[in-house]
């Protein structure tokens, strides 16, 4: 039986297996941590440009279209190889999805809103952190979400630029041509995605404004 | 209290300025009713007044101070502030919204809580019931009342309000008409109005600025402008039915006649309008009325001759 066999490497080389794991975890939090960090303020900041959001959005679905694997190897040859190198490309792949969703909550939130907002004496920064963006919240997080199902995944082609992680089982199976290894590394990354978009898509309720929930 | 001289705004690229020269003073305690077709320049000079648009040139004060000179974000907490489409923040309760500008102000929690109590029960809304409720739980004409409140909320001597009832259906644009001039009335502020509705200009303003292309066609009370219309703009934009729009304004009691040997059968209050009075006289096919007070004491009759003369007598006065 293949899993058991899986089941068998993992207890052999139980360190292995904790520092791939470790790695994997490590690489994506990182890159989305980073994502998040330049996205969503890069997002906010254009907010009063409508042309440059939309060159934002425009720029961010041409970078939404390169393959993860193409990303990764345009880094190599820019960046070697290692744990930075597949961060900067997890990163630039996480991007995206939450550049897009920031923008885009942003332009959507009511007008009028806003305009009660200014006409009550709010200052531009006040109508952004106390209206604009938790009214916008719930759709910069699908924008989240959907990158951190993207970054988990990616970060299994990390192996191929000597990033580590769980993509090292993976890369080794195929080589060797040995399938229960190949599972070692397939089945906890495809647990990993589907956790972290469970684990996204409770954060974005939890953060949807309680006014603002679907009854 | 609000006087604008010499008002310009030219949005770039339009062919003629939104407002043009525009000269208006609105004294204390009144409700000016900025009207006129769209794109008469009503709402961009009601927007100056608050700075949400900046004026080409010209100058506006309110209660003596220079608008143009001071910081906007203040100026705009002392400004009373209410849209058509309400713009409730749908993330905050109701309590929360109508304590936005007390919190901006840095108000204590205390005094913030009083006050959102004190301003749901103004415009007729239970506080125990609605203070922790959400803006998507309310009805339109609920939300415009909370609306309301959150513009009253820091108490502020100037109110703005930008076509407040139009979005509602005419019951509750009615109802909310009522209870919004009962509310001025116990407050004395002075309000701006921008409206397109002529029947809601006359029920509601004590002054009614007609503009037209940016400019001021007439500016008088509701009286004056149903009698001596400025131009044809201004007797076209009252409407046909003005004599009827007259009567709408007078009270019952201001024609009341002393009872005859015989009360007639069909009865109207005294604070009704003579417009209604006559329209109850055309429908029962009767000549006279029983005025009735507060407490359904017979206080006078009405004469359809009496309402004639009335109206005759008013047009003399006007024409002096």
């Amino acid at each position: 039986m293949l899993f058991i066999e899986a089941w068998q490497f993992i207890v052999a080389h139980p360190g292995r297996f904790a520092d791939a794991l470790t790695t994997h975890v490590a690489l994506s939090a990182a890159a989305l941590g980073l994502a998040i960090a330049m996205a969503v303020p890069v997002g906010v900041l254009l907010a009063d440009n409508r042309r440059a959001t939309l060159l934002a959005i425009t720029a961010a679905n041409v970078g939404r279209t390169l393959p993860s694997l193409a990303v990764l190897a345009l880094v190599m040859p820019l960046l070697g190889t290692g744990f930075a190198p597949a961060l900067f490309a997890l990163t630039l792949l996480a991007l995206p999805p939450i550049l897009i969703n920031t923008c885009t909550a942003l332009r959507q939130v009511d007008a009028d809103l806003v305009d009660a907002a200014r006409g009550m004496g709010m200052t531009r920064a006040q109508v952004m952190r106390e209206v604009e963006l938790p009214v916008a919240m719930p759709v910069i997080f699908a924008g989240i979400r959907t990158a951190s199902v993207q970054v988990v995944s990616g970060a299994v082609l990390a192996a191929y630029i000597g990033g580590g992680g769980l993509g090292d089982f993976i890369t080794a199976g195929i080589a060797m041509m040995a399938l229960p290894q190949l599972l070692v590394g397939a089945i906890p990354a495809t647990l990993l995605a589907i956790g972290a978009d469970r684990l996204f898509g409770l954060l974005q309720k939890v953060l949807t404004p309680v006014g603002m929930r679907a009854t | 209290m609000i006087e604008i001289r010499g008002l310009v705004k030219q949005y770039p690229g339009a062919a003629h300025p939104a407002v043009d020269h525009l000269t208006l003073a609105v004294p204390e305690g009144c409700v000016c009713v900025l009207i006129g077709p769209s794109g008469c320049g009503k709402t961009t000079t009601m927007r100056m007044i608050n700075r949400l648009v900046e004026p080409d040139a010209g100058s506006i004060s309110v209660g003596g101070r220079d608008v143009l000179h001071v910081d906007p974000v203040s100026l705009r907490r002392s400004i009373g502030y209410v849209i058509q489409q309400v713009g409730l923040f749908p993330h905050w309760t109701i309590a929360d919204n109508v304590a936005t500008v007390p919190k901006l102000l840095g108000w204590d929690e205390g005094r913030i809580a009083a006050r959102v109590d004190e301003l749901l029960e103004l415009v007729g809304m239970e506080p125990a019931t609605f203070r922790s409720r959400f803006p998507r739980e309310l009805s339109g004409g609920q939300k415009q009342r909370v609306g309301v409140a959150r513009a009253l909320a820091a108490d502020p001597p100037v109110m703005l309000m930008d076509e407040p009832f139009a979005a509602l259906d005419p019951i509750s644009r009615g109802r909310l008409q009522d209870e919004f001039l009962r509310i001025l009335r116990s407050l004395r502020k002075t309000i701006v109005f921008v409206t397109h509705d002529i029947d809601e200009a006359l029920k509601l303003g004590d002054r009614i600025a007609i503009l037209r292309d940016g400019a001021l066609v007439q500016y008088a009370a509701p009286e004056a402008i149903l009698a001596r219309p400025a131009d044809a703009f201004v007797e076209s934009f009252v409407g046909t039915d003005r004599a009827l729009k007259r009567l709408g304004l007078i009270q019952v009691e201001a024609a009341l006649e002393a009872t005859g040997p015989v009360a007639p059968s069909l009865s109207i209050a005294a604070h009704a309008n003579l417009r209604d009075a006559l329209a109850r006289m055309l429908e029962g096919g009767v000549d006279s009325l029983a005025v009735t007070g507060a407490n359904g004491a017979l206080l006078g009759v009405l004469t359809m001759s009496g309402l004639r003369r009335h109206t005759r007598t008013r047009d003399a006065a006007d024409d002096q």
